[in-house]
Order: C-alpha cells, then sequence, then structure tokens
C-alpha cells in the first residue's frame, strides 16, 4: 500500500471558544486522487484546508502531508513545506497585480531556490501547457478570470508539489471559465497529480474529482458515489 | 450616541495602529518641540531673565572701610529703588600648594537673599561662621565641596571650609562667607538698584549721586551692570545660533512627521469614508468624524508629550543652566501651550485637508478605492530588479517604493531631517572639538612664570604663594638653567606688556614671542604668522575693537613710546578678550620675558625634569610648573551631551515617520504578504523584503539630508563665532572628510531600517490565512 498524500488523524480547531471549527476529523488522501471537499459555509472547510496547507496549527490531532508533520511546523518551516510539497489555487487567484504573468509564475520557483534559468524555463513550460504562454509578459489585471486562474495553477505546480489544494477555484468565475479550470484540473489529476478541491459546488467536485468528502458542523464524513 | 460618535469610537478602536502611530508621533513631536521651543525660549535674553528674576544689583559699588561709616552708606540717594548691603568685603588669596592662586573677593553675607542680588544657591548651604560658599563661576566649584581653604593674609589666617556653591548673575563676589567671618573689612558692598539703568550714563549718573552721599575718596570702586552683561553675553551668545538650529529643526521635523502620519492615516481610510457616504452621511460629518478620530489620539500623545517634554527638559536645563550662567531654568507655561495647540493644530488641520479630499470624492470613487486595480506605477523597477542578482524578495522590496511614490516621499523628507540632525549634531561636536583644541595655545610642557594656577588645578595647602619672574629676575640666567637642564628640547618666551591702542579707546596686551615656538600652537584664521620685528598677529576680536583689518598698520604706545605694526595674521585667541598682539620679541626689546615654555625630549620624565630645573632656578627666585594649558573644558562636555540628546530625539521623531510609512504601506499590502508566504515566502525573507523597501529611499534621504546639514553647519558656524565676537580657526569649518559624510548617508539607510523593522517583524508575524483574508 502506498503511503498517503495526506493523513489527519482525530484533527480538532476551535477559534476564540466558539464551536469547534472542526472536530476529531480524520483523513486520508493517496497519491494520484482527486478529492473534492464539500460543506456549506463555516462549515469548516477552509480551516481543514488552512491546516493542510501549514496556515494554521489544529488543537488536537496530527496532520501529516507527503511524510512532513504539518501541525508541528514554525512559521518558517511551515513556509519551506508550502514552497516545496504544495500547490496552493485560490478563488480570487491572489496573483500579484505588480508582477507579470510569468514572474508570477516564477516566484515560489525563485523562493525555493530554483536557478533563475531554470525557473523560465519551468515557468514558460507550464504557460504553454495550460494555454496562456501568450500573457506571460502582461500583468494579471489584463487577464480574462479564467485566464488568471489558469497562471494561477501554473504558479502552484511550478514546484513539482506532491499535493495541489485548490480553494473554490471556480467561485469567482463565468460558468464557461469554470468548466474550463474544472477540465484542467481532472487533467492534472489524469497525468497523477494529487488533488484536493474545497468547494461548495456539486457539479465541480462531480467533474474534477473521484472522491467526495463532506464537511458539516466540523465533523467529516465520506460521501458514496 | 449619535451616528457621528458611533463612527469616531469605532474608528479609534477599531484602528488601533493608526491611532497608537498617531498618538505615538504627536508625543514624540511635542515632546521634541517642548524641548526645542524651551532651548528657544532660554535662548531669548537668558541674562536679562535671570537678571531679573534675582533683582539683580544695576550698581555695585564698593566702599572704603577707612573713609566711610556704615551708616553714611544707608543713606537714600535718587533714582535708587533699592538697596542690599552694606556687606563686609575683603580681597583674600587663597593658599596654594603649586603654583599661585587669584585673590578672591569675599563678601560677608548673612544670608542669600535681599532686595537686591537674591543669591541661588546651587548646591549645599549658607555659609555659617567658619565657612565659605563659592561662586559658581570660579572653575569646578563643586569639587572643592567639602575641602578647607587656608587664607593667610587674612587676619588670625583663618580656613574656611566650603558648604556651598551659589550663582549671583550681577558677580558681586568670588564667595561669600558670614558676616563675623570678616573681622577687619578692607570695605562694604552696597548693591542698588536704579529706576533707569538702561545706559551707561543713568548708571554713571547714580554711582556719581551715590558718591555724593560720602567723603571724598570714600568709594573704592563700582560696577555697572551694563559691564556684567557684556562678559555674560560674550560667553553665552555663542551657544544661541546652535541651540535656535535645534530648536527650529525639531520643531519643523515635527510638524512634517505629524502632519504626513495623519495625512497618511486618513488616506487609507478614503474607503470607509465611501462606505460611510454610502449610507448617507454628509462630507461635512465625514470630515468631522475624521478630524476627531485623528484628535483623539493625537490629543493623548500630546498631554504624555508635554509630560515627557517636562521631564526631559528638567535636568537638560540644569544644564542650560550653566551654560548661560542664570540661576534657574524652567519650561514656561506659554511655551507648553503654544506647542500643545500647534500639534493639536496641526493635526486637525492636515486630518481636514485629507477627509475633505476623501469627502469630495464620488461615493462609488471612495468605495472603489481599496479595491482599484494598481495604477501600474514602478513596474518598471519590478521588472529591473527581477533582472539583479538578488534574492526575489529583496528585489520585490527595492522596486517598492516607486509603486508609492507620495509615501515613499514622505519617507524620503523624515530620514532627510533625521540625517540633516545627525550631519549637523556631528559636524558642531567636531567644531566645537576643534575650537576647544585652538584654546589651547601652548603645548610645552614646563612653564616658569606663567599664572597656570586657580582653584581647580592647585590642591589646598598651607604652603606660601611661590615666587614668579620679577623685572629683577636675571633673564640670562634662567635661560641659561633652561638651556643647561638635561632634557630641554627647546623653548620660546614671552613678553607680556600692556599697550595702549593709538586712536582708539582700547588698550591691549602685546605677547613678544622669543625663541623656538615649535611648542606653540596658535591657529590662523586668515593671513600669515610674523616672520619679522614689526609684523604682528591680532586675534578678531582686536580686529573688530580696533576697525583694523589684515594688511593695516596700527600704533601701539608703551609707556610713552609708539610702536607702529603692521597685521598680517588674524590669529584664534580668545584671552584676555581677544585684546592681545602677538609679534616678535625683538618688536618691543624693552620688554623683559614674563614667562618661558618649554617642550622637554620625547621619554624624559617631567616631574624629573622639573626637580632638577627648579633646584637650578631656586638661587633666581623663580619656580618652573607644568604646564596645565588646556584640557577639555566642562562646556564642551555640557555641549556634547546636550547635541547627542536633542540629536537623538531628532533621530527618533524620524524614525517615527519611516515606522509610519511603513506601517501604513505594510497594511496596503496585506494581502499580498499574504499571497507571498502562501507561496512559501518565510517570515525572514518577508522582514528582507519590507526593510529592502525602505533602503533605497534611505539612502536618497541620506543623500539629501547629509548636504543640508553640511550647509545648516556651515551657516551655524560662523553665527556662532560671530556671536562670540570672534573668526574661527578655518579646521573647525572643515570637519567632514569623505569618509565621515559616506558613513553619514548611510546613516539614512540606519534610520530607514530601524523604523522599517517593527512593522516588517510585524507583517512576517501575520498570519497568512488572515492576510488572505484581508480586503
Amino acid at each position: 500500500m502506498t503511503t498517503p498524500v495526506i493523513e489527519l488523524r482525530d484533527v480538532s480547531r476551535r477559534y476564540d471558544g466558539g464551536p469547534p471549527a472542526l472536530h476529531e476529523a480524520s483523513l486520508t488522501v493517496r497519491p494520484g486522487e482527486a478529492v473534492a471537499i464539500l460543506g456549506p459555509s463555516g462549515s469548516g472547510k477552509s480551516t481543514l484546508l488552512n491546516l493542510i496547507a501549514g496556515l494554521d496549527r489544529p488543537d488536537a490531532g496530527t496532520v501529516t502531508v507527503d511524510g512532513v508533520r504539518v501541525d508541528g511546523l514554525g512559521e518558517a518551516a511551515s513556509a519551506k513545506y508550502r514552497r516545496t510539497r504544495i500547490g496552493m489555487v485560490f478563488q480570487f487567484f491572489n496573483l500579484l497585480d505588480d508582477l507579470t504573468v510569468a514572474d508570477n509564475v516564477a516566484l515560489p520557483a525563485l523562493l525555493a531556490g530554483t536557478a533563475r534559468a531554470e525557473a523560465r524555463r519551468r515557468t514558460a513550460e507550464l504557460l504553454a501547457s495550460l494555454g496562456v504562454a501568450r500573457h506571460a509578459d502582461a500583468y494579471p489585471g489584463r487577464l480574462s478570470g479564467g485566464e488568471r486562474q489558469r497562471v494561477a495553477v501554473a504558479r502552484a505546480l511550478v514546484n513539482r508539489p506532491a499535493l495541489l489544494l485548490a480553494d473554490e477555484p471556480t467561485g469567482a468565475l463565468d460558468t464557461t471559465s469554470g468548466e474550463d479550470v474544472s477540465k484542467l484540473l481532472a487533467e492534472l489529476n489524469a497525468d497523477g497529480q494529487t488533488v484536493v478541491v474545497v468547494t461548495h459546488d456539486l457539479a465541480l467536485a462531480r467533474s474534477c474529482t473521484n472522491r467526495t468528502i463532506r464537511i458539516v458542523d466540523g465533523h467529516v464524513t465520506e460521501e458514496n458515489r | 450616541m449619535s451616528a457621528l460618535g458611533e463612527v469616531v469610537r469605532s474608528g479609534v478602536g477599531r484602528r488601533r495602529v493608526q491611532a497608537v502611530v498617531i498618538g505615538l508621533s504627536t508625543l514624540m513631536a511635542v515632546t521634541a518641540s517642548v524641548l526645542g521651543a524651551t532651548l528657544l525660549d532660554v535662548s531669548n535674553a537668558p541674562f536679562d531673565k535671570a537678571f531679573a528674576e534675582q533683582r539683580g544689583s544695576h550698581l555695585t559699588v564698593r566702599f572704603s572701610a577707612d573713609k566711610t561709616t556704615t551708616g553714611q552708606l544707608t543713606a537714600n540717594v535718587p533714582g535708587v529703588t533699592a538697596t542690599s548691603g552694606p556687606f563686609p568685603t575683603v580681597s583674600a588669596t587663597p593658599h596654594a600648594q603649586r603654583g599661585q592662586r587669584k585673590p578672591m573677593t569675599l563678601v560677608g553675607r548673612a544670608d542669600p537673599g535681599g532686595p537686591v542680588d537674591a543669591v541661588t544657591l546651587s548646591e549645599g548651604r549658607w555659609a555659617g561662621p567658619g565657612e565659605l560658599v563659592l561662586s559658581a563661576d570660579t572653575p569646578m566649584p563643586e569639587r572643592l565641596m567639602g575641602s578647607r581653604i587656608a587664607f593667610p593674609d587674612l587676619p588670625g589666617g583663618p580656613t574656611l571650609t566650603v558648604v556651598g556653591v551659589a550663582r549671583s548673575v550681577s558677580r558681586t563676589a568670588d564667595g561669600w562667607v558670614s558676616p563675623a567671618t570678616i573681622t577687619a573689612p578692607a570695605g562694604y558692598q552696597v548693591l542698588y538698584r536704579l529706576a533707569s539703568a538702561d545706559t551707561a550714563d543713568q548708571v554713571d549718573a547714580a554711582g556719581a549721586a551715590v558718591a555724593a552721599t560720602v567723603p571724598e575718596g570714600g568709594v573704592d570702586g563700582a560696577r555697572s551692570w551694563l559691564a556684567v552683561k557684556r562678559e555674560a553675553v560674550r560667553e553665552t551668545a555663542v551657544f544661541v545660533p546652535f541651540l535656535v538650529a535645534f530648536g527650529l529643526l525639531g520643531v519643523v521635523m515635527s510638524v512634517l512627521v505629524v502632519g504626513n502620519v495623519v495625512a497618511g492615516a486618513v488616506g487609507s481610510g478614503t474607503r470607509r469614508i465611501g462606505i460611510l457616504k454610502a449610507l448617507g452621511f454628509t462630507p461635512s460629518q465625514v470630515v468631522r468624524a475624521y478630524v476627531a478620530q485623528a484628535l483623539i489620539p493625537a490629543a493623548v500623545g500630546t498631554a504624555l508629550g508635554v509630560v515627557a517634554g517636562n521631564l526631559l527638559a528638567i535636568p537638560m536645563l540644569a544644564e542650560t543652566e550653566q551654560v548661560y550662567g542664570t540661576a534657574t531654568l524652567s519650561v514656561a507655561v506659554r511655551v507648553v501651550a503654544a506647542v500643545a495647540a500647534g500639534a493639536l493644530g496641526v493635526v486637525a488641520v492636515t486630518a481636514w485637508a485629507s477627509a475633505a479630499r476623501a469627502g469630495r470624492l464620488r461615493t462609488v470613487d471612495a468605495i472603489a478605492v481599496g479595491r482599484a486595480a494598481p495604477t501600474g506605477r514602478g513596474r518598471w523597477a519590478t521588472r529591473l530588479t527581477a533582472r539583479l542578482p538578488l534574492p526575489r524578495p529583496v528585489g520585490l522590496g527595492l522596486a517598492r517604493p516607486f509603486a508609492r511614490p507620495a509615501r515613499a516621499a514622505a519617507l524620503l523628507v523624515a530620514v532627510a531631517f533625521g540625517t540633516t540632525a545627525v550631519t549637523l549634531a556631528i559636524g558642531l561636536v567636531s567644531s566645537l572639538a576643534v575650537v576647544q583644541d585652538a584654546r589651547q595655545t601652548d603645548l610645552s610642557d614646563v612653564v616658569i612664570g606663567s599664572f597656570s594656577g586657580g582653584l581647580r588645578n592647585a590642591p589646598m595647602s598651607p604652603e606660601g604663594p611661590r615666587p614668579q619672574l620679577t623685572p629683577a629676575t636675571d633673564r640670562a640666567a634662567v635661560t641659561a638653567a633652561i638651556d643647561a637642564q638635561a632634557g630641554t628640547k627647546a623653548f620660546y618666551s614671552i613678553a607680556r606688556t600692556p599697550v595702549a591702542v593709538a586712536g582708539v579707546t582700547a588698550s591691549a596686551d602685546v605677547l613678544g614671542f622669543g625663541g623656538d615656538l615649535g611648542s606653540s600652537r596658535y591657529q590662523l584664521i586668515s593671513g600669515t604668522w610674523f616672520r619679522t620685528p614689526g609684523e604682528a598677529v591680532v586675534p578678531s576680536p582686536f580686529l573688530n575693537a580696533t576697525g583694523t583689518r589684515v594688511g593695516d598698520d596700527v600704533t601701539l604706545e608703551d609707556r610713552g613710546q609708539a610702536v607702529t605694526v603692521r597685521i598680517v595674521g588674524e590669529v584664534f585667541d580668545t584671552r584676555n578678550d581677544g585684546m592681545r598682539v602677538l609679534v616678535d620679541a625683538a618688536t618691543f626689546p624693552e620688554a623683559p620675558a614674563t614667562s618661558y615654555h618649554i617642550a622637554v625630549e620625547p621619554g624624559t620624565d617631567v616631574t624629573t625634569y622639573l626637580e632638577g630645573l627648579n633646584n637650578a632656578l631656586r638661587p633666581l627666585g623663580v619656580v618652573a610648573d607644568p604646564n596645565q594649558d588646556g584640557g577639555v573644558g566642562d562646556t564642551l562636555l555640557l555641549m556634547g551631551a546636550l547635541i547627542a540628546f536633542l540629536t537623538l530625539m531628532l533621530v527618533a521623531v524620524a524614525g517615527l515617520g519611516v515606522f509610519n510609512a511603513v506601517v501604513l504601506d505594510t497594511r496596503d499590502r496585506v494581502r499580498d504578504l499574504g499571497v507571498h508566504k502562501a507561496l512559501g515566502t518565510t517570515p525572514r525573507q518577508v522582514i528582507a523584503m519590507v526593510v529592502a523597501s525602505v533602503v533605497v529611499t534611505g539612502l536618497i534621504g541620506g543623500a539629501v539630508g547629509v548636504p543640508a546639514g553640511v550647509v545648516l553647519h556651515q551657516a551655524v558656524l560662523p553665527a556662532m563665532g560671530e556671536s562670540a565676537g570672534t573668526g574661527l580657526p578655518a579646521a573647525a569649518f572643515g570637519v567632514y572628510g569623505p569618509v565621515e559624510l559616506a558613513l553619514l548617508v548611510l546613516g539614512g539607510v540606519a534610520i530607514a531600517v530601524l523604523g522599517a523593522l517593527l512593522p516588517a517583524g510585524w507583517a512576517a508575524g501575520t498570519r497568512t490565512a488572515t492576510a488572505l483574508r484581508a480586503e
């Protein structure tokens, strides 16, 4: 049996004495899987994503990603973890407006210490494979929503991460662009990329993932397809 | 609570960092302004203030004890509004173990108060029987506290214990004792306050009226307060331009920084203003709300700043009292009121101007400000730094100022002012050191005949005064003894002669130099040193008093003989009020040497040398002493401390300006910083990026501030010299070397980095998930 990419064990997280955002949640994701995490607003989806991404720490339980115990990492170590082990795609793209498309994509590679020429080569390759190479020298403000999200995906993949995390990747896109991004994620998974998509869009979950996890009031349940 | 009140309350409460920044900036600005304005205030006619506070003596008269009775001295005199005295007085010379002491004027007073010349006791207590209170004008009087000083020439040769130090602005005594201590007064001192004492004629007329109340010859001497003032003002005036420069710099810088802080704070709230307008607030209500939001923390900062300013002013004024020779200085209520009103006024006007601009924006535009796409400014810089062989976070930071040029300009102004202050401060400290150094004109190791004693350097001893050169001393034998003494390297002699300057009512000392002048170190301001008999160099005050210039001839009258000399150089020398003429000894061949200045061979033990030389000189009745010329003056140390303190304040205000600009910038970029962190930028890299964003601006600020500081230094220094009535040696102006200037420019970077470190740390510590959610 292969080593899981994600392994959460009895993870709990509570904010400011309120009800638990996550309660004794356990989850295992294996390499090559495409998992959708579904749930309504405030159910704990983003908390789960933040814990996997090392952006937050659980009150209890363990989070292991690609063999790394994420819950115990310090700030610097979790930054290094993010830049090498995971790629993140956000609902509102979170591209840096003052950098060109190519510079946005190359940034995580440069942070990871990749040589400038190699970073450029990898960037060009990704932009070409995602169909946005012609925008390499443009600034993100000039791109359509779908194009921006493709750039964001390219940026997330530049360091060849073990895990691609997508937080409502189609939430800010029109239907056509949303379908386009959904297809892209499915293609990436078909090529072997492990993908976790957080969404409340059931259609997206069905179209680009092969497994669904539902979160309700901080409790994680597996949904059979 | 009204809607407006609610908006103000929530605005202050929710935007705590900005409220703290406004409060802190105002606090620092008000503290610096209270100090600066107080310095300006106390530098304004300090003598007159102190004279008024002590009810100074317009006319100080010493009556002969032989020719007057104390009853005659209390007669009413027309034009006199108050008197103190008669106080018994005597001139007495304290014993010194080495060298010779100057005679002291001792006055017997039962207490320091009175209607005239209310002497201020700065240390210890007033004198009882057998005790002495020293004048604060005595060098280092506090070091003599508790010591016992013998006065062998007084009846009974009493030994008095120093129990206090006091200051008389009217300079009525060198020391005060209880009246009973002066058993045989040589005279009586009476102090007069006059109804009219603005001119010398008025004081002279009062003096004549006083003299008329006693028998002929009853007045031994009289001193006008105008003469005392001339002397006091000359001593202190040198510091006024320096204090004015620092005071103004502090006030102007504080205004700029507070203005920037408030404008930035209000500007960053533009979107909120748009939302308020969308909810139905009128532009006027919006402006009032934002002015109030700025004024609340500013008022707290102002109140704390006033307290801090007063607390810091206490030790500073205590030191300034010494500079000004005044009795008690305090922070004036009007200064505090003006600074507080000024600070709040600046905050209100700046907030009003910024909020009014935002209030006039169309509501949709104001709301859009927070979400608008970037303007695209400075992208060329980002592209450029991407090509530099630098870590990417550093490159991104370096390009940042070009994206927000207005904010970078505000930061630049703060750094430039801070660097100006540091440059001026370092220049002035260096110049003061040069001036102090230049005052030490004699580098010789041993002196004969020169008065180098005084209370400071001579330890107390029952031993009597030592013999000095007299007209009868055999000079040839003295020089032969010096020549013969093993270890003598070189020596020169000075023949000091008082002369009258023809055509003007001025007298001067001629110093005729003979021998090897290698160990003298007079610094020329202009012209050349004298090369032949008949040539002279003179200090600046001599040129001013006689209306002459280098190249002019001047005739000096010595005991009926007129000698004309040509002035070939201007020299820095403030002794004898600068009324000196330095010539070759052959110019006045009849004048005998009054002192010898000897340099010993390197490695020679001066004590052993002195023993040998004094053995040889003993038959001649003269004594050689170690040279005690020079040393770092108290005033220089004091000014150094004052400059350091003021500079620290101004640098702190500059740093706060940087801090504010960086806080605003990191708040604006909080989401971008979150993205960076989500992509794997470590906290250290975030700090590097934020710090790098101020480095270029700091460098430019330094490059602007340093020349400004140099220019200010070149303007303040001559003003200081002019106030003191003297030119200054060229070395005092050339204190900035290329290395120092380069380091000072880097000081701008240091100020910027120090100001940016805290917000950089905050940015690095911001939780990524929170930052990503920020609008």
